[in-house]
């Protein structure tokens, strides 16, 4: 495989020069990520359509293709084809950039994301640094569209979601570091890495060594938070449509729209990778015999996903209070009583990790 | 990975980390207990200050110990400075607990603001480092802002507050402005590293005298010199008076640690700058506070300038160490002691006149102008006493702790050659004893506008006696603690 | 040119427009939008000296915490910009001056003439080289006791912070999830033992209303 991709790339390399070859080849990298990517959200919203619709014994969108597999093609061309509009009172240049705020950081987040061995965009030192710092500016969208709206609706949205979000990213940091504590390193492969040693491996049973046994307390408080994160059900007050109807998008269509929409999808699909490499072992396979490899981490992300959509199909709204409540008085304690806890394990003389 | 850390020297750190564990134990049994027992944080404050000074009086063992990379330094010092600290620390909370309860301030908050203040204060008697002594200097600071805040409801406070939060803040940017600037000169953050540096002199004195001008302007603004001296009075004046008190007592023990570590022990090679800078001031602060203390009839605020000019009188003793650029150990040392004889002696003639104006307030009634003074002698004759042992004293009439410790920094001055400076030190108190013998003349001559008897707990009324009594017992006795003082300094230089 | 250099001067151009615009622009909330674009060109200039955790700190801690906080207020508060800007002129000379200044101090510090800064000539540290790790280990270490104060200092004020604001109102009419969650059945029902009312009091009410 590398041998036949050396192959193909020299001649490139030789064509272009050193500084525009590392250009050319890093976006092609870049697009070799987020095609696929795109690809996945339309068809996560196909999933989470087909999977409410069966958890709630309706049949789901069957019209468009087979199963109605063209669907989202259908939905995406119908939001090309509308009009963006601009409203009067708006303020027209923060209001056009809101959404490019908020798809850019959740795109960018995937530049550090290994998604198996060697293949990582960037295999920064400070991975998880980069995307605590990159999803802390996913907020940004959110507030400014809600202030260019010039409307209360989306301004109560973008009000709710700024606290919402700097509140639970400070317990998803905190349940981070118990993780960072034990692999002994930020970067993100060596994360994936440090999960494939301990006891049970010489078992063949790779899967109770990942993170997620151990940390059990913060693989929860970390699930729960990056669906907070991410405003979606039950923690969707940004957003709720009997509330104020949708938030900070009230005023936003076709495209514009589309923009958010992409953004939230891509943003749950990054917290399911995150939440399959920090507790959930990467790529590495669950057992002993059976190898390594890709599409591990895509059958964990694909089962964080639908934890997600099974979440927003049996769980009724929660209040605003009690999501603040949730998040201050029992998310950060709790993380940080474990933090100690951890600490303390890993000095005794009954500590897993060495 | 870390193979050349050696865990640092815990031991001469120990009346800190004992205060820090307390201070989250008064959180936490204010948290769960705060509600159904009020006096519990009080006690629990009171007997860590207790157990502060058991530490340090077992671990003080007249060496010096430089511990956490030389950034902490435990000296005799430094035992001495804490034990008067807690000493002080804990009179205010004795005197201020009903004022406290009247008001419905007695909350947790306060004592642990309190602890805090005092960690602060020790970490800085105790810093051999720029940022140590940065820190500590913000730790107090920070929580006395919100100390003088603390009642919401009285906008004079909140205002108050506000001032001294601004100015503080500039005051710690100053000063932190000039320790830049002169570890840019010497490459050392260490005070001993600092003085290492110049003693070679392979750094740019131009640089080293700019730093120093904001170093000592920050330093003043802390001390509340002139021209430096704004924040004082309003802060006096604005503050409850149990935070005033708080303010005018114990934070100075600190302050006269922090001037002596950073301009004796570290920048003694620019001696020959910061003597002129500190007596102009000295001589300011002196003129201004004796005079502007005449017109006010607030007492509050007529002891905030007494303090003005009583810093001073402090500074006015550091400075007399260096004679024309040349050092003799007698006369720094006799210098230094007596600077730091008039700072202990000041602490305790604050707190008792601070202690006087709590002893006359009571629930919805502020004691805090000169009128109710007036007749005191008929409502209290024994209170009255007290007053006018402590006004005695300060005024520096004889033989009272005050005249003692006036007397030691003017013949260090003299030594020093300032003998005008003196003189005209000597003028300006002669004013000023104008208004502290004025109290008494309304204490004892006047008749009395508020007969309400004194309501205070037994408790602080034996504190304060005695508090009387010390200010006059040290002025019969002197010599015992200015040979304290004196050991202290010699042993710690 | 390298492309380090070419960035460098990128960053350096975007943050000191942004800066600018920071002062010059009318509305509150694109003043606060520029300084977010400032402090992340500055992470970004950090990034090209190989301070990659300062860079990626202030992003996190000024960018994704603080700035959203302060937009959160400045976005509530209703600024009368022009108010503001009166005596924008007048004030000028003595901003400039003062900037100036500070421009020329920064000149004598990084001439380093004074300073000795030859002495520090520039590392090239190898790719792999973690200034992460570097300054974990200087500030658990060498600097264990200031980080240690500094936490302090934090606690205090969050204690000075929640002691300064926090009224309980009598008229809060908030709800109490804690004790909601606590309830127990017997808090909200009481079951009464009553004997059924015996049915001779009915025929003997329905006698009284025939006789009336």
């Amino acid at each position: 495989m590398d041998a036949l991709l050396n192959a193909v790339l020299t001649p490139v390399q030789q064509l272009l020069g050193p500084l525009l070859f590392t250009v050319v080849w890093t976006l092609v990298k870049i697009v070799l990520i987020l095609a696929p990517l795109m690809l996945s959200v339309a068809y996560l919203t196909f999933w989470e359509r087909k999977v409410i619709g069966w958890m709630q014994v309706r049949i789901g969108p069957n019209r468009v293709g087979p199963w109605g597999l063209l669907q989202p093609i259908a939905d995406g061309v119908k939001l090309f084809l509308k009009e963006i509009l601009l409203p009067a009172v708006a303020d027209k240049k923060l209001f056009l950039l809101a959404p490019v705020l908020s798809i850019a950081p959740a795109l960018a987040a995937w530049a550090v994301i290994p998604f198996s061995e060697g293949w990582v965009l960037a295999n920064i030192d400070a991975g998880v640094l980069y995307l605590l710092a990159v999803s802390s500016f996913g907020v940004y969208g959110v507030i400014i569209a809600g202030w260019a709206s010039n409307s209360k609706y989306p301004f109560f949205g973008a009000m709710r979601a700024s606290a919402q979000m700097i509140s639970y990213e400070i317990s998803m940091g905190l349940a981070l570091i118990t993780v960072l504590m034990v692999s002994n390193s930020l970067n993100l492969t060596d994360i994936v890495k440090a999960q494939s040693t301990g006891r049970f491996v010489s078992y063949g049973l790779d899967f109770m060594s990942w993170n997620w046994l151990p940390l059990l307390p913060m693989f929860g408080v970390y699930l729960i938070s990056g669906v907070a994160e991410t405003n979606r059900a039950p923690f969707d007050v940004v957003e709720g449509e009997s509330e104020i109807v949708a938030g900070h998008m009230v005023e936003y269509s076709g495209m514009s729209f589309a923009m958010f929409f992409l953004a939230e999808y891509a943003n749950m699909i990054l917290i399911a990778a995150m939440v399959s490499i920090f507790f959930l072992g990467g790529w590495l396979s669950p057992f002993g015999l059976l190898p390594d490899g890709f599409h591990w981490l895509a059958g964990k992300m694909a089962f964080v996903l639908f934890l997600f959509l099974w979440f927003r199909a049996t769980f009724p709204r929660y209040r605003y209070d009690q999501i603040m409540r949730l998040g201050w008085k029992v998310f950060v304690p709790l993380s940080l009583a474990w933090i100690l806890v951890v600490g303390v394990w890993m000095m005794s003389p009954l500590t897993i990790w060495k | 990975m870390l193979n050349n850390f050696v865990m640092p020297d815990l031991y001469p750190a120990a009346p800190e980390i004992f205060l820090l564990c307390m201070s989250f134990l008064v959180l936490f049994v204010d948290l769960i207990f705060g509600a159904t027992h009020r006096g519990l944080a009080a006690l629990l404050t009171v007997v860590t200050l207790l157990g502060c000074a058991a530490i340090t009086i077992v671990t003080a063992d007249g060496h010096t110990a430089l511990t956490f990379s030389n950034m902490f330094v435990d000296d005799l010092l430094a035992d001495f400075l804490k034990l008067v600290t807690y000493l002080a620390v804990i009179v205010v909370l004795v005197y201020s607990r009903q004022y406290l309860a009247d008001r419905g301030l007695d909350r947790g908050e306060f004592y642990l603001l309190v602890l805090y203040a005092t960690l602060g204060m020790m970490v800085m008697i105790s810093a051999a480092n720029f940022v140590t002594i940065y820190l500590g200097l913000e730790l107090l600071s920070l929580s006395l802002y919100a100390l003088v805040a603390i009642d919401r409801n009285a906008s004079r406070a909140t205002e108050a507050a506000m001032k001294y939060f601004v100015l503080g803040a500039m005051a710690s940017g100053l000063l932190l402005y000039g320790m830049s600037m002169i570890y840019g000169a010497t490459g050392s953050l260490e005070i001993g590293g600092v003085a290492q540096a110049m003693h070679h002199g392979q750094s740019d004195k131009t640089i080293l005298v700019f730093g120093l001008v904001f170093l000592v302007a920050g330093v003043a603004f802390k001390l509340g010199l002139v021209p430096f001296h704004m924040w004082i009075p309003d802060v006096y004046h604005g503050a409850p008076t149990a935070v005033t008190l708080l303010i005018g007592s114990a934070p100075k023990l600190a302050a006269f640690a922090m001037t002596l570590r950073l301009l004796v022990y570290g920048l003694f090679g620019l001696a020959d700058d910061w003597q002129k800078m500190l007596l102009l001031m000295a001589v300011l602060s002196i003129g201004l506070g004796n005079l502007a203390a005449i017109a006010q009839t607030n007492i509050k605020r007529m002891l905030a300038y007494s303090t003005i000019s009583h810093m001073g009188f402090m500074i006015l003793g550091l400075m007399s160490g260096v004679v024309g650029g040349v050092v003799d150990p007698f006369t720094a040392v006799n210098a230094y002691s007596s600077a730091l004889y008039y700072t202990v002696a000041y602490v305790l003639m604050s707190l008792g006149a601070f202690g006087m104006v709590l002893l006359l307030s009571r629930a919805g009634y502020e004691a805090e102008n000169l009128d109710d003074f007036r007749g005191l002698n008929q409502r209290s004759p024994w209170f009255a006493a007290v007053m006018l042992v402590i006004m005695f004293s300060m005024a520096g009439i004889p033989f009272f702790v005050g005249f003692f410790a006036k007397f030691a920094v003017l013949l260090a001055a003299i030594k020093a050659g300032y003998t005008v400076v003196a003189v005209v030190a000597v003028m300006f108190s002669l004013v000023g004893a104008f208004y502290y013998l004025r109290v008494v003349k309304l204490m004892y001559f006047d008749a009395p506008v508020d007969s309400a008897p004194i309501t205070a707990p037994m408790d602080m009324r034996i504190l304060l006696s005695i508090n009387g009594v010390a200010v006059a017992a040290f002025g019969l006795f002197p010599d015992a603690l200015m040979s304290l003082c004196t050991t202290t300094l010699l042993r710690s230089l | 040119m390298e492309l380090k250099t070419i960035l460098f001067y990128l960053f350096a151009v975007i943050m000191v427009f942004a800066a600018l615009r920071v002062v010059t622009a009318r509305n509150p909330v694109h003043a606060v939008l520029f300084l977010v674009l400032a402090f992340f060109n500055a992470a970004g200039l950090w990034m090209l000296l190989q301070a990659e955790f300062l860079s990626i700190m202030l992003v996190m801690v000024y960018v994704g915490a603080v700035m959203v906080l302060f937009l959160f207020v400045v976005m509530m508060l209703d600024i009368n910009i022009e108010q503001m800007r009166k005596g924008f002129w007048t004030h000028l000379p003595l901003g400039a001056g003062v900037g100036l200044l500070m421009v020329a101090e920064m000149a004598v510090v990084l001439s380093g003439r004074y300073f000795g800064l030859q002495n520090f000539p520039p590392q090239n540290l190898p790719a792999n080289h973690s200034n992460t790790k570097e300054l974990a280990r200087v500030m658990f270490t060498d600097y264990v006791y200031p980080f240690e104060l500094a936490s302090v200092i934090l606690l205090v004020a969050v204690i000075a912070a929640v002691m300064l604001t926090q009224r309980t109102r009598k008229d809060t009419k908030g709800m109490h999830p804690n004790d909601q969650i606590a309830v127990k059945r017997n808090d909200r029902l009481r079951i009464v033992r009553m004997v059924s009312e015996p049915p001779e009091v009915q025929a003997v009410d329905a006698k009284a209303e025939e006789k009336s």
